[in-house]
């Protein structure tokens, strides 16, 4: 019975943690319309970052700051947050697939930084020395997940409501007008370019939280954790959920978690032992499948966007006519 | 050095076929297509299986060509492939992009070519294998061309680039001598004034995803000739030839084809200064430059 | 009076779904007659002419074309009933040459086409000098001539001109407006939206005024030049019932 609850516990917070990154890609994808294809480089920074800021010195790599826990986390998303202010500042003036090839281009660029600079992060070993916080107090065993976990969805409640309160905003009215049509929002004498950069820079900052969080968790990060698989999995979160929708984005996080591991497990239990090399490939055919099937046929996913009647669908002239 | 510069240049070839095509679906679908790189090794096992059917039927051409690992066989394949693989790419275009194009959802159309490439790659992986295979067994040995400095050279290696030049050439003369050639410079320079001068967009199109899929194709075996063909080819060639379609300024042949040498030079002689596991990071540091300097590239314009 | 060459009856077209720019607007060409489109910015002139040449969908009215519904059909299928299009910018292709160009619009003329094109180099002798140079390299008025002379390749009955003569110099604009007058004589209609009234009118044989998406009032153009209440649409004054 323990054994289940723990692992209900373990499943719900890596799927927490995914959430929040769901979260902060919706809010450049969803609401913005900006394409980041790296999505596991601003994930991994804000990992790094964490866990190198935090962490008891080491010989053999950076790091070993012992900062102050929020401290460290804060560090590692502003450093998500960095990365994508330098990559939005280079882009967003530039024609959107720019944004897709160099967010993609970070992503494969991060992962080749920290599996081969060892002075930096450990290279393919990893990032080391990092203590959990509050580990003397709550130990290692069960207590302690259930209070992180605890942790974690306050992380994702409070990063929801900011977001909710975000895109209610007039902000998040413009990110929508920038996303619909650029040449009006233009004419509304907002710069496109600076608007997409703040909702890039903030989504980044947030996927920086996520990743922050996920190396807490596991008080380790190796380059392992950031391969591409990542991204794909997090868009199909949210294209499976609903982007645009938070609550779609949160709800596919969840979903889309659990139906990879169990196809995983089911997999490792049920296929035979020579086609186990395979699973990876089976599972990445579907992933690629269910991402292409929902654009083809539920576009706006299991919770669409609840759209605010625009201007533009009104039309009272149109009533008024001949 | 030399052999750096030379063994860039013999990448470049490749690079730039590949380029070549995701240059134009970028330019006239305005969209980032992550899986062209996946029609690469969607050519290069076409070939591969049509190289065995031919090798198996007719015998005789199984035999090497002088000193080339190539075939007879493998000649007829590559051409077999390139058909093969630009109907594949039409038909990806039917399935997936047309209809997202259809239904106005253009942005999406980049998240579906991710999709799209995962789905492909992994489909080669689980019907392949995925361990590497080559076109001949046979080891080809390299030409010593010069003992000090050392440069050496496959002589399968010559002929894809001369090949690939050659290829480049007809393209070269397709476009700028054939009304065919004015009509998809026409498309991609602006759709509806082509369509109003009696362009059928949706035939050009499928030109462009032929052409494309085509010289995809013989990229990839050019791939694998030089290298090796795996199932994973795509993902470690997808940068490459974005990079070189940025560098050369995103719907300029021409560019790609300069772009393509570019990233393969930059990539073999940056191994002279820095450990070789950071070259798949080249690339990308190309494309920052290239963001930097001249954000629409060598031959690009400006384009919203 | 001659026969009708094109009839718009009732259209009502936009570019967004519910949302129209023209509603019920009706417009006839008649044969080797230049019927001149007039009206204040954002009157739909230009939409209407989008509209008649495939770019828009209509949502309700006719486009009859020498007798035969043409609404619907593809831009591109529109040289091959006879009717060119001449959009008001972005009318050349910049990174072909003037040959290219001109090639490209006589793609469809088979074995004419030598002729066809010899003819267009005689009709324009400034496109023959530089028939190698790259089209972008064009001052603006020679650009609006290799438009005009893109259109003519396929021989069309009738050429819709957007705004030819915007951004030219008057001495350009004059030489522009005064060709399309010589197309008439040898037979061509021209549907001709303009935003230069005194010149233009002057040209045309029949004038329609949109404002607001709608007809205001049409005549003959020699009867409209002096009419006061020309002006006051301009001026945006008082709304005229639609004649």
């Amino acid at each position: 019975m323990i054994g289940v609850v723990s692992y209900l516990v373990f499943f719900a917070t890596t799927a927490s943690i995914l959430a929040i990154a769901v979260l902060g890609l919706n809010l450049q994808w969803g609401n913005t319309g900006l394409f980041n294809g790296g999505v596991v480089a601003f994930f991994g920074a804000g990992a790094y970052g964490t866990l190198i800021l935090g962490g008891m010195p080491q010989g053999a790599h950076l790091g070993g700051f012992a900062l102050f826990y929020p401290l460290a986390l804060l560090g590692g998303m502003a450093l998500a947050g960095l990365m994508a202010w330098i990559v939005g500042l280079l882009t967003l003036r530039l024609r959107h697939d720019y944004l897709a090839i160099a967010t993609f281009g970070v992503a494969v660029a991060f992962e080749n930084l920290v599996r081969n600079a060892e002075w930096l992060a450990g290279g393919a070993k990893g990032v080391r020395g990092f203590e959990r916080p509050l580990r003397a107090m709550l130990g290692d065993g069960f207590l302690y997940n259930l209070c992180f976990l605890a942790v974690v969805l306050l992380a994702l409640v409070a990063t929801y409501l900011f977001l909710e309160r975000l895109v209610a905003s007039p902000f998040g009215r413009l990110l929508r007008a920038i996303r619909e049509d650029e040449e009006a929002a233009q004419s509304l004498g907002k710069s496109p370019a600076g608007v997409r950069l703040t909702a890039f820079v903030t989504g980044s900052v947030i996927l920086g939280l996520s990743g922050g969080l996920y190396g807490t968790f596991y008080a380790f990060v190796s380059p392992q954790d950031v391969l591409p698989t990542l991204t794909f999995q997090i868009w199909a979160m949210l294209i499976v959920g609903g982007s645009g929708n938070n609550r779609g984005a949160v709800f596919g996080a969840f979903l889309i978690w659990g139906a990879w591991t169990a196809s995983g497990w089911a997999l490792s239990r049920f296929a035979p032992v020579e086609a186990q090399l395979y699973t990876g490939s089976v599972q990445f055919v579907l992933i690629g499948a269910v991402i292409v099937g929902m654009l083809l046929w539920r576009p706006r996913g299991l919770l669409p966007e609840r759209l605010v009647v625009s201007q533009r669908g009104k039309t009272p002239l149109a009533k008024q006519g001949v | 050095m030399i052999q750096n510069l030379i063994d860039g240049v013999l990448t470049g070839a490749y690079l730039s076929l590949g380029a070549i095509g995701l240059t134009l679906v970028m330019h006239i679908l305005r969209f980032a297509n992550f899986s062209h790189a996946e029609l690469l090794s969607l050519g290069a096992y076409a070939a591969l299986v049509c190289d065995a059917l031919v090798s198996a039927l007719v015998p005789v051409f199984a035999a090497k060509l002088g000193p080339l690992s190539l075939t007879w066989a493998l000649t007829a394949a590559i051409a077999a492939s390139m058909v093969l693989t630009g109907v594949s790419a039409v038909l990806i275009d039917r399935l997936v992009f047309k209809r997202l194009r259809d239904k106005g959802q253009e942005l999406s159309m980049v998240f579906a070519s991710f999709g799209m490439a995962l789905v492909i790659r992994n489909l080669i992986g689980l019907i392949f294998g995925l361990s590497p295979q080559l076109y001949s067994k046979d080891i080809a040995f390299a030409v010593l061309l010069s003992q000090d400095p050392l440069i050496l050279v496959k002589p399968d290696q010559v002929f894809v680039l001369i090949a690939a030049l050659v290829l480049m050439m007809i393209l070269h003369l397709v476009l700028s001598r054939t009304t065919f050639g004015y009509s998809l410079r026409a498309v991609a320079e602006n759709p509806a004034l082509a369509q109003v001068n009696g362009v059928n967009l949706s035939r050009t199109i499928m030109a462009v995803w032929v052409i494309g899929g085509g010289l995809a194709a013989v990229a990839g075996v050019f791939y694998g000739l030089s290298h090796q063909i795996i199932p994973v080819m795509g993902r470690d060639l997808v940068l490459p030839i974005f990079a070189a379609a940025i560098v050369g300024g995103i719907g300029s042949v021409y560019g790609a084809v300069l772009g393509g040498f570019v990233v393969g030079i930059a990539g073999n002689l940056a191994l002279v200064i820095l450990p070789s596991g950071y070259t798949p990071s080249v690339p990308f540091l190309l494309i920052l430059a290239v963001l930097i300097i001249r954000p629409y590239g060598l031959f690009g314009e400006a384009r919203a | 009076m001659p026969e009708a060459v094109l009839t718009v009856t009732g259209v009502t077209a936009g570019y967004v779904p519910d949302l129209p720019i023209l509603r019920d607007v009706s417009v006839t060409v008649r044969a080797g007659q230049i019927a001149l489109v007039i009206g204040p910015n954002g009157a739909g002139k230009s939409t209407l002419i989008k509209a008649i040449a495939g770019l828009i969908p209509i949502s309700a009215g006719r486009i009859a074309f020498g007798g035969a519904e043409i609404a619907g059909i593809r831009p591109d299928q529109l040289a091959a009933h006879g009717i060119a299009y001449v959009p008001q910018t972005d009318n050349i292709f910049r990174s072909l040459t003037i040959r290219q160009n001109l090639d490209l619009a006589l793609r469809r003329a088979g074995g004419d086409a030598p002729a066809r094109l010899a003819r267009l180099f005689d009709q324009f002798p400034a496109l023959a000098d530089k028939h190698r140079e790259r089209a972008g390299t064009l001052s603006g008025g020679q650009r609006q001539f290799l438009a005009v002379a893109m259109a003519l390749a396929s021989a069309p009955r009738l050429i819709l001109m957007d705004e030819p003569s915007a951004g030219l110099s008057p001495k350009a604009a004059q030489e522009v407006l005064e060709h399309a007058r010589m197309l008439t004589t040898q037979g061509v209609s021209i549907l001709l939206v303009e935003q230069n009234v005194n010149q233009s009118m002057r040209l045309a044989n029949h004038c329609y005024i949109l404002a607001e998406g709608r007809n205001q009032i049409d005549g003959p153009a020699q009867d409209l030049l002096h009419d006061p209440v020309v002006g006051e649409i301009y001026l945006g004054g008082r709304r005229v019932g639609a004649a």
